[in-house]
């Protein structure tokens, strides 16, 4: 139950986010002053925050996803949905572990 | 004794069935499952190449979006991806506002939006990726990929 209300509201964060996205890389087309002034907000103290949360999001979505698809397809996907969902919260925590201090290191500089 | 009445409904047939939505609909939820498999590779591919290796968002800039642009593979890459995440992402706000808006004229104006901002995102993208040119005439050396002086 909470996994699809995490679904739901991870995989509408991320499908604006993608409309946004399009819009800014879009100004390429327009001239190289014009990207690099848009992308200069994205490197931001706070917009770098918004980043991580975004990537984490992502990042749940996609292996939720995946533990969708074997509840789905798998014949004993059904009776391993929970411990398949706390792999999914792992990995989640694992990958961002990875990715946070690196992320976070460009962002506010240093590192 | 009593009798048991035969139920009224015959059963579905292909030639009786009055509606083809349960196909759309049993097509839409294995696209959402094949598309969301294949983006797991493309998205996660592109946040490790953009986000994660060398200078991660401190080193994305007009020349890194045109040097890797100026490799059809990447193109390719990142046209199916927008084209599958704009599909599955447009098809599952397309199930929220099914679940969640009740007046019909509520869903109406919600996915006239969805479906504008849809169009509006995937001809743009697409147009980008197809007529974007790494090195324009008259821009600073400085702004633009190795490959241009090349």
């Amino acid at each position: 139950m909470w996994s699809w209300v995490a679904h739901r509201v991870t995989g509408m964060l991320i499908f604006i986010f993608l409309l946004v996205h399009v819009l800014d890389t879009s100004l390429v087309r327009v001239s190289p002053e014009a990207y690099n002034a848009v992308i200069g907000a994205y490197k931001n103290p706070i917009m770098g925050l918004a980043e991580a949360g975004l990537v984490a999001a992502i990042v749940f979505h996609a292996f939720n996803g995946i533990r969708v698809v074997l509840v789905d397809f798998w014949s004993k996907g059904p009776r391993h949905q929970r411990v398949m969902l706390w792999i999914v919260v792992a990995v989640t925590v694992i990958l961002m572990a990875g990715f946070l201090p690196r992320h976070l290191g460009n962002v506010f500089g240093g590192a | 004794m009593t009798t048991i009445e035969m139920p009224r409904s015959p059963r579905a047939t292909r030639s009786n069935r009055r509606t083809t939505r349960g196909n759309t609909e049993m097509a839409g939820w294995l696209f959402m499952r094949i598309s969301g498999i294949v983006l797991v590779v493309l998205v996660l591919g592109h946040l490790i190449v953009n986000l994660l290796v060398d200078d991660g968002i401190s080193g994305i800039n007009f020349a890194f979006v045109a040097g890797k642009w100026a490799d059809i593979r990447w193109q390719i890459w990142d046209l199916l991806m927008l084209w599958l995440a704009m599909i599955h992402g447009a098809n599952g706000v397309r199930t929220i506002i099914n679940d969640y808006a009740e007046r019909d004229s509520t869903r109406v104006v919600l996915k006239t939006l969805l479906a504008t901002a849809f169009t509006v995102t995937v001809v743009l993208g697409t147009l980008v990726i197809f007529t974007f040119d790494p090195c324009p005439a008259g821009a600073p050396a400085e702004l633009l990929p190795s490959v241009c002086s090349a």
